[in-house]
Parts: structure tokens; sequence; C-alpha cells
């Protein structure tokens, strides 16, 4: 058994999603690709939501994306693993899907967070054997600190 | 469906609204579904069809001692119960059943005898949401907003606008919740609940059920309520992630029902003289509007500050004040499809004088799914 470092809620890999949490450990954010038309997709599943083909192809991410949209919630449940103010995001992918996240390594402010704002991934271990893929802010100007 | 082949001949909600402390969920189901049956003059021993979200029609079937020959437990949200009845109308005009029950209860504000609200960790929201912090409605369903004010031009105003239209409507309803006249100011000045939602922009959480009683359009003569007809209907379902939605800004599934309620029922926008938006937030009737093609893209903001979908205006929306001001349980679309009765029997508080078609439309989900009705008072 692993040592929790965070009470956030720890998600569970399944088989078809293994190679994805598997990535995250290694400081990798992995996409799949069909062999047959190319088209890049999130969630994992083993077969290609656009044309069905079951042939498909993992690989990393650049890890550059775009603030797509947000909000920033305000009261956090207690002992929840969150402190509030936080952003809970969706990033657009620079390979064309979107995820959920955090921004993190930025002020949790409209001001600070700004739509279409280039971000980067970054990996937070909450366990021995889970890291979550958290952005933060890529052009440099952001506050050091978070880990 | 046949349009019109099908009639609503009972319909009521739970005695109480509001707070119901002394009642269980399964206790909402039975005191709506009772009430539904004495509105209809039917016995529980009359009814053969059960459909029900959120309890199992089982449950409900055993407790008010049905023995039903058609069931359904169809289960996609605050929606469900538009695609239950769309979905009874099909089983009676199939023969599947003759009388159909559809129940709803919730004790949303007094959580008696009520389940959690939780996702398996292995489950794709589990893995892919869940961990980045949402915490229940509040800060999911409304994650695309930005982007659609962004996009579409709409200002935090006009957003706020919708939930001061809606109290109007509420102050006419005896049983709403809220009733006081509320303005943008206070919405603006509410508490900050999820940057850029405030308080009362968001539902309420109350207690209370709702029931309906389906049958053939050939027996509402055996009734003693006035019958309203089901004219057509859609239903279908985009995505359990709010974040894997195709688009932050418009909502496939409601684009996709809407098109077949008015394919179905065979009318135009011009022939809706009520209608009703399922807004469990302030940005669902803006959504609505513009994905059942009321208003063009970008536009309901500006069509609701006119006054359009308010008190005297050209298409009156969400009478009973809504989720927003009216009540709202957790799984709201039981009470829409029960104004849009109440509208079509010339029984609502708020009533729309000479109102003729109603349309209904209910979101389940965070945008995961949508059911639309379109009932009417005309006989076919």
């Amino acid at each position: 058994m692993s040592e929790p470092r965070s009470k956030k809620p720890r998600p569970r890999p399944t088989p078809e999603t293994r190679h994805f949490w598997d990535g995250t450990l290694v400081g990798e954010l992995r996409l799949q690709r069909c062999d047959d038309c190319s088209n890049v997709y999130f969630p994992p599943r083993p077969f290609c939501p656009r044309c069905a083909c079951r042939s498909v192809t993992v690989f990393a991410a650049s890890g550059r994306a775009t603030l797509h949209s947000y909000v920033i919630n305000q009261r956090a449940i207690p002992d929840s693993g969150f402190e509030a103010p936080y952003s809970i995001a969706v990033v657009q992918l620079d390979e064309g899907p979107r995820l959920m996240t955090n921004i993190v390594d930025s002020p949790q402010t409209p001001e600070a967070l700004v739509l279409d704002m280039p971000v980067e991934v970054t990996f937070e271990r909450i366990s021995d054997d889970v890291a979550l893929p958290l952005f933060r802010p890529s052009d440099g100007s952001r506050s050091r600190g978070d880990s | 469906m046949r349009r019109g082949g099908i009639a609503i001949v009972g319909a009521a909600e739970t005695t109480e609204l509001g707070r119901i402390p002394d009642s269980s969920v399964i206790g909402l189901h039975a005191d709506a579904a009772l009430n539904a049956l004495a509105d209809a003059g039917l016995a529980p021993s009359d009814i053969d069809g059960v459909a029900t979200a959120g309890e199992s029609p089982t449950s409900v079937a055993h407790y008010l001692g049905i023995t039903p020959t058609w069931v359904d437990g169809t289960t996609v949200g605050g929606c469900s119960f538009m695609l239950h009845v769309r979905h009874a109308a099909a089983a009676i005009e199939a023969g599947l059943c003759t009388t159909v029950l559809i129940t709803h209860g919730e004790s949303g504000k007094s959580r008696v005898g009520a389940g959690g609200f939780n996702r398996p960790a292995a489950s794709l929201m589990g893995q892919f949401e869940a961990p980045f912090g949402p915490m229940g409605a509040p800060t999911m369903f409304t994650i695309p907003v930005l982007r659609y004010m962004k996009d579409l031009d709409l200002s935090i105003e006009k957003l706020a606008n919708v939930a001061v239209v809606q109290r109007r409507w509420a102050a006419k309803n005896p049983r709403a919740s809220f009733r006081d006249p509320i303005t943008v100011d206070d919405v603006l000045n509410s508490r900050m609940i999820a940057y850029p939602f405030r308080l009362l922009m968001c539902c309420l959480v109350t207690d209370g059920g709702g029931a309906l009683i389906l049958t053939s359009a050939e027996r509402v003569g055996d009734f003693p309520t006035k019958p309203v007809f089901i004219l057509g209907g859609g239903e279908s379902v985009e995505t359990p992630m709010v974040s894997q939605m195709e688009d932050l800004t418009t909502s496939r599934a409601f684009r996709v029902s809407g098109r077949k309620a008015f394919d179905s029922a065979g009318i135009t926008h011009a022939d809706v003289d009520h209608l009703m938006i399922y807004d469990a937030f302030a940005h669902l009737p803006i959504y609505g509007l513009e994905d059942l093609g009321f208003v063009g893209r970008g536009e309901a903001g500006d069509f609701i500050w006119d006054g359009h979908t308010d008190v005297g205006g050209s298409l009156p929306t969400n009478t009973n004040g809504g989720g927003l001001s009216y009540m709202h349980s957790g799984m709201y679309g039981m009470y829409a499809l029960q104004e849009s009765v109440r509208q079509m029997r010339g029984t609502a508080p708020a009533q729309v004088e000479g109102a003729q078609i109603s349309l209904c439309h209910g979101v389940g989900g965070m945008f995961g799914a949508a059911g639309t009705i379109v009932m009417t008072n005309q006989a076919p």
C-alpha cells in the first residue's frame, strides 16, 4: 500500500487508462492517436471514437495548452485536499483534446487567469503511485513556490 | 410517436414543497403519486406502467402496490422525466401498457433517506475530473460560462439578469421558495460561489416531488381533468464529463433533442406560447434559447434583457420562477413538466392567457443529456 500524500480524490486506473497514469508518474502527458485517421483523442480508450478503429498509438503530448475556461471555487469541502480559492479549469491541448485540470503557480484570481493564455503541464504527486497533470502559466511571469 | 395520441390526465406535486424533514425520498415519490392518482380519479391498481429516476421503478411500484407490465428506469439526470414521458407515450402506443405513472421525489435539502453523490474512482469522471476538485454542480455546470462570455460577448450583468426576470415570475407563485423582487445589483453583490457565479445565479436546494399519469388520448373523456396532449418530443445525450463537451458554448444534446421535438410535433418556434427551460444555473436559459433555435447564437442574453421572456413578454419562460426561485430538489425536470401542464390546463398561478402550446426542455447532468416535450391543450 502506498502512503497518500494528499487527500485529493485519487483516480483508480483501469486497463484502458493505465498508460495515462503510468505516464504522469514519469512526467509525460500521454495521449492516443488513431493509426488509421490520425485523430488525437482523450480520455483514453482502446479505439478511435471518430472512426472506431482499434489500432491506436500512445504518444507523449507536448504539454503545451491554452486556458479554455474555468471557475474559481470559493469554498472547499473541509478535509478534501483542496484549499479555497482554487481554479477548476479546462485547458485546450495543442494536440487538440481538452481536459479538466487546475491552474497552479498563479494567483487564483480573474486578473491572473486570462482565457486563452498559454499554459504548460506540471505534475503533482498525490501518493506514491499517482501523479496528477496540472497546468501553470508558461509565460515565465508566474510566481514560484507551488510544488 | 403519433401527434396528440397520448395525453397527460393526472399531474401533481407533493403536498408540500421546500423543506420537508418528515418525509424520506420514497415517501416523497408516494405523496406525489397519490396526489396525481387523486387528480385523475385513479387507484394504484389502475396503473400498469411505472417510470422513475433516482429511485428504482421496482421500489416505487412495490411501495405503491402496483403490478406493472412495463417499467422504465432511465436515469440521465434532471431531464429523466422528459425522457420518461416520451418513452411512456411510445410504450402505450405499442400496446405494452395502458396507463403510466411517472414519479419523482427528492430530499435535496433535508437528505432524509437520500443517497450520496459519488463517482467511482475507476470511472472516467473519477479519474479525469474528480481529482481536480469539482465539488458538485456549482463548480462543474458553471465551467463553460467564461468561454461563452468571451466568445459570444455576454456581460455579467446580462447573465445576472436571468435570475432577476425569473424572480418576477416567482413572485406570482405562492408555492415558490423565493418571491421577493431582486435587481441585477442584488445578484452581483450576492456571495461568490465559484467565480463568475454568485449565489443568486445558482438554483435552490429544496425537498419535493411530482408525478404524472399518461394514457391514450382516446380515453381522456374518462377523467375529470382537462387533458394535455403530447404533440412531440426529443432526447439525446452528449457526455458524462462537462470538460469533454464538443463545444463549451453550445450543447449538442440540447440541439439534437430540440430539433427532434419540433419535427415530431410539426410546429415552428412561432407556435410556442409558453416555454420552460430547466434552469439549474443562470446560463441554462441562455444556452436553451439558442440551442433550441428561438434566437440566434449570442442573442439570448439580449433577448432576456429586452424582456421577451419576462412577465408580459412575447415568449413567457419559466413561469413558475424556475429552479432559481421556485424549487430545485436536484432533478428539477419534473417541476418544469408540472408547470407546462398547469399552463395547458389554465390553472397556473402566473397563467399565460390563451396559451395553446407549451415546450418543456430539460437538462441532465452537466450538459450531459437533454429531453424536450411539446404539449398542447387542443384535442388532435
